[in-house]
């Protein structure tokens, strides 16, 4: 018998500018073991996520994505992923949560 | 506290960019209370630069140089577009949203696509409701004039019913549902579409090739579903009125009235007729029948967006009457005798259906949906001496549970069908009865990789008293190489009863000898149908002159392992046997789309049929069947943001040769000639509310001079109204009226 499933939803905002961006971003979240679905808007920056959280964590979730080259919230992406990103997908970066 | 920072870290981001600041915030207000929305969309329009809205629903964001027009993005929420002004805080309450949160928990599956989509698995095209207002489109069979994917025929000289095909097959091999519960099929195939008034319909979509296994085996050629309007989304009042000088007049009302904010009905209401007799090629027959149909709806919507709920129940009566025959001919003195030849079709339409969707809270990519529907169709019938009645009930049941497979780029659908048929048929004298009882199961899995492919696999199994046990796999794959193209492909297997003479009733207006070649097959002494769809189509989008188009190629190929053949090649006889050789159907088209100007587009389309049998005397081209076709629509429309304006619409046709079966008027291997249709419309749009119309088809006025065959002994053998290539009427000219009164 499966562990029983403990469904989250939340919302935050995920950087990046283009389709490219939505493209990496939502392929790395499904990627993520437990997230069942993934979504993230071009004009809001919005990222929806809905992960079994017996599965993975929400800090997971935010440090994945960052490590694909998105900042989020709680994550950094690493400077040299950032920098390896197309030409249209370098976003504007925020100063880096200390 | 997440979004606490998430705020301040936008706080921080906007002050770092010295650009003016909005400030905002949004809320909603319902009993009297007032609560701020977090997690609102809103971004500038046409740009990237947007931002959300936090807990106490408020927002801060840089002004855009492009823009002053800010766009409020929320589900199940109205979408808003402010103006804003400089140095001023916004205050604004959000408006829930009924329409559209009724389409999320939707469960049949409905398309969102708005045209032909780029992105599905599936060649489906959506027709919404402003295409159905380019055509006369008084009917769902007459909805198809604009739409290049679908052809329309004439069945025959007497009632003028269209008939439509698609991929070079005739409507039997199209699986028709009215909101996914199958609709014109057993006795309904021929005069179906015509009980569907066009003002009842909200949207069609088309599939072509072989379809989805959710719905059934039936379908070979592809699927066309009709929605309906729906009571809370329609207007309140809505009337239209339609006039046309061949003495058609139409009348349709639609009043819808939410009784809560749960619960809403409506009633839909439709009557037409054609009184005048006309007979402008002075054969002695009319043109066009008389005419008469009281067509009622009703539907009760239940809606609980919060809990995930929704659920239809619909009741619908019909009453059609057609008269047609000699222009002296009455049915009171002289039916049953052979002073004149006249015809009567009366039928008497029931149906019932309930519809129950649920989604789940939260978890939204999971629900389940139940159909249950019921019909009674009775036609009672004769065309001079000949009788065909036929008294056809169905029951159709469907639960389909729809779920995912880890996460939701593997998705898959799962659910049981009922079906339940009885037929009763009365054929010159002879009864045929026959009951059908299907039980299957399916399991259709859908992967999206999210960017270049998608693939849409399906297997049913069912079990039929009168077409055994069968499985029935249909596959399609999507493939984006590039930008703004699509590469599909599709493969699919599908079966069904041939029901010889509903689906071919136009023979009972010839005085042809019926011969049926039994060979101890299950339905009328024949073997079920059989056939293999494959198609190939591919769609690039594309940008001339700073304009945008697209480019469709299609190909699709149907090979029937088994068939019933109907045979009209001996003059005097039509016979139904199963296939013995060959039977084919290839279709390829080409179809460009352009819009040049504003307000103006453009649609051309080239269709090449090579629909061919092995008949008794060898493979030929299908009779009736043209080999080319071409297309061409333009639309201008300028209604503007106010809803005033023009709208015009032309349309040509061309319908290449066509073969002629054997018959006393045109002997053999006779081919008709090509010709061009163009039809055209004009409508005023005053307001959202009102709009007049007037229209033309067949403006040019062409018209098959000699319709029926052996006109002058109609109770002779050569007598045969079947073999129509052509309008019989000439130019039709209309006019009509919309008005709605908006919510």
């Amino acid at each position: 018998m499966a562990q029983k499933k403990d469904l989250q939803k939340t919302t935050f905002v995920v950087e990046g500018v283009c389709g490219m961006c939505k493209a990496r971003i939502e392929k790395t979240a499904f990627g993520i073991k437990g997230v069942k679905t993934a979504s993230w808007d071009i004009p809001s920056h919005q990222f929806q996520v809905l992960f079994d959280a017996n599965k993975v964590s929400i800090d997971d979730i935010h440090s994945a994505i960052a490590n694909a080259g998105h900042d989020t919230p709680l994550a950094t992406a690493p400077d040299e992923v950032y920098e390896n990103l197309p030409m249209c997908c370098l976003y504007e970066r925020k100063k880096k949560v200390e | 506290m997440k979004t606490i920072l998430t705020f301040l870290l936008l706080l921080f981001t906007l002050s770092v960019v010295a650009q003016e600041l909005v400030e905002g915030q949004l809320l909603f207000q319902e009993n009297n209370e007032t609560y701020p929305l977090e997690g609102v969309n809103i971004y500038w329009l046409n740009s990237i630069n947007g931002t959300v809205s936090n807990q106490k629903g408020q927002f801060t964001l840089a002004r855009d140089n492009s823009t002053d027009q800010l766009v409020l993005k929320y589900l199940g929420f109205k979408t808003d577009t402010l103006k804003v002004v400089s140095g001023k805080k916004i205050i604004h309450f959000m408006k829930e949203d009924t329409g559209e949160s009724l389409d999320e928990v939707e469960l049949t599956q409905r398309r969102k696509a708005i045209q032909k989509s780029y992105f599905e698995a599936q060649n489906v095209m959506q027709v919404n409701s402003a295409e159905l207002l380019k055509a006369a489109c008084c009917n769902l069979s007459e909805s198809f004039e604009t739409n290049p994917s679908i052809d329309v025929s004439f069945s025959d000289a007497l009632t003028g019913t269209k008939q439509i095909r698609m991929l070079g097959l005739s409507s039997p091999y199209l699986l028709i549902t009215e909101e996914n519960i199958p609709s014109v099929r057993g006795a309904s195939q021929i005069y179906g579409l015509t009980f569907t008034p066009g003002t009842w319909i909200e949207s069609i979509q088309i599939t072509k090739g072989a379809g989805s296994v959710t719905n059934g085996f039936e379908s070979i050629a592809g699927q066309i579903n009709t929605e309906l309007q729906k009571p809370f989304s329609d207007a309140p009042l809505f009337v239209n009125l339609f006039t046309s000088i061949n003495g058609r007049q139409e009348a349709n009302v639609h009043v819808n009235t939410k009784l809560s904010d749960k619960w809403s009905t409506g009633f839909y209401l439709h009557g037409n007729q054609r009184s005048l007799s006309t007979d402008r090629n002075k054969d002695g027959f009319l043109d066009v029948p008389l005419a008469k149909q009281l067509n009622l709806f009703n539907r009760w919507q239940y809606t609980n967006a919060e809990k995930g709920w929704v659920s239809f129940a619909s009741f619908r009566f019909l009453d059609d009457q057609k008269q047609t025959g000699s222009i002296a001919f009455d049915p009171e003195t002289h039916m049953g005798f052979t002073n004149e030849w006249g015809s009567q079709i009366d039928t008497q339409r029931f149906d019932a259906s309930l519809k129950v969707g649920y989604v789940f809270p939260l978890i939204t990519y999971q629900s389940f949906g139940f159909q249950a529907a019921y019909n009674s169709h009775d036609q009672s019938a004769y065309y001079g001496l000949r009788q065909y009645d036929i008294k056809h009930q169905s029951f159709f049941g469907n639960l389909l549970f729809n779920s995912i497979l880890g996460n939701t780029k593997n998705k898959f659908k799962t659910g049981i069908n009922v079906a339940w048929d009885r037929y009763e048929e009365m054929v010159d004298g002879g009864l045929y009865q026959r009951t059908d009882q299907v039980v299957g199961a399916f399991f259709e899995y859908t992967y999206d990789s999210l960017e270049k492919w998608n693939i849409v696999a399906g297997i049913r199994v069912d079990k039929h008293n009168n077409l055994g046990t069968f499985i029935s796999p249909r596959f399609h794959a999507r493939y984006t190489p590039w930008e703004r193209s699509a590469l599909r492909f599709s493969f699919g297997q599908g079966r069904k009863a041939a029901n010889i003479f509903a689906e071919n009733q136009t023979l009972f207006a010839t005085n042809r000898t019926i011969r049926v070649q039994s060979n101890g097959g299950s339905i009328y002494g024949l073997r079920p149908e059989k056939a293999w769809n494959y198609g190939l189509s591919f769609r690039q989008g594309y940008t001339l002159f700073n304009k945008q188009g697209d480019i469709t190629v299609d190909y699709y190929k149907t090979t029937f392992q088994d068939q019933v053949v109907v045979d009209w090649e001996t003059a005097r006889y039509i016979q139904f046997y199963n296939l013995e050789g060959r039977s084919f159907a290839n279709s390829f088209q080409l179809e460009i789309d352009y819009a040049p100007f504003q307000n103006t587009s453009f649609r051309f389309a080239y269709k090449n049929y090579e629909v061919k049998t092995d008949y008794l005397d060898g493979l030929k081209q299908k009779p009736l069947q043209p080999e080319h076709r071409f297309f061409a629509n333009g639309e201008y429309n300028n209604v503007n943001q106010a809803g005033k304006g023009w709208r015009a619409d032309l349309t040509y046709h061309f319908v290449g040769e066509q073969r002629i079966p054997s018959n006393a008027r045109d002997g053999i291997n006779f081919n008709s000639n090509a010709y061009g249709l163009w039809n055209t419309q004009f409508t005023r749009v005053f307001s959202p509310r009102f709009e007049v119309y007037l229209g033309s088809e067949n403006l040019t006025n062409i018209k098959q001079t000699n319709p029926v065959v052996g006109v002058d002994q109609p109770f002779g053998r050569d007598f045969d109204a079947s073999v129509v290539y052509a309008p019989i009427f000439g130019r039709m000219l209309y006019a009509g009226l919309r008005f709605n009164l908006k919510k």
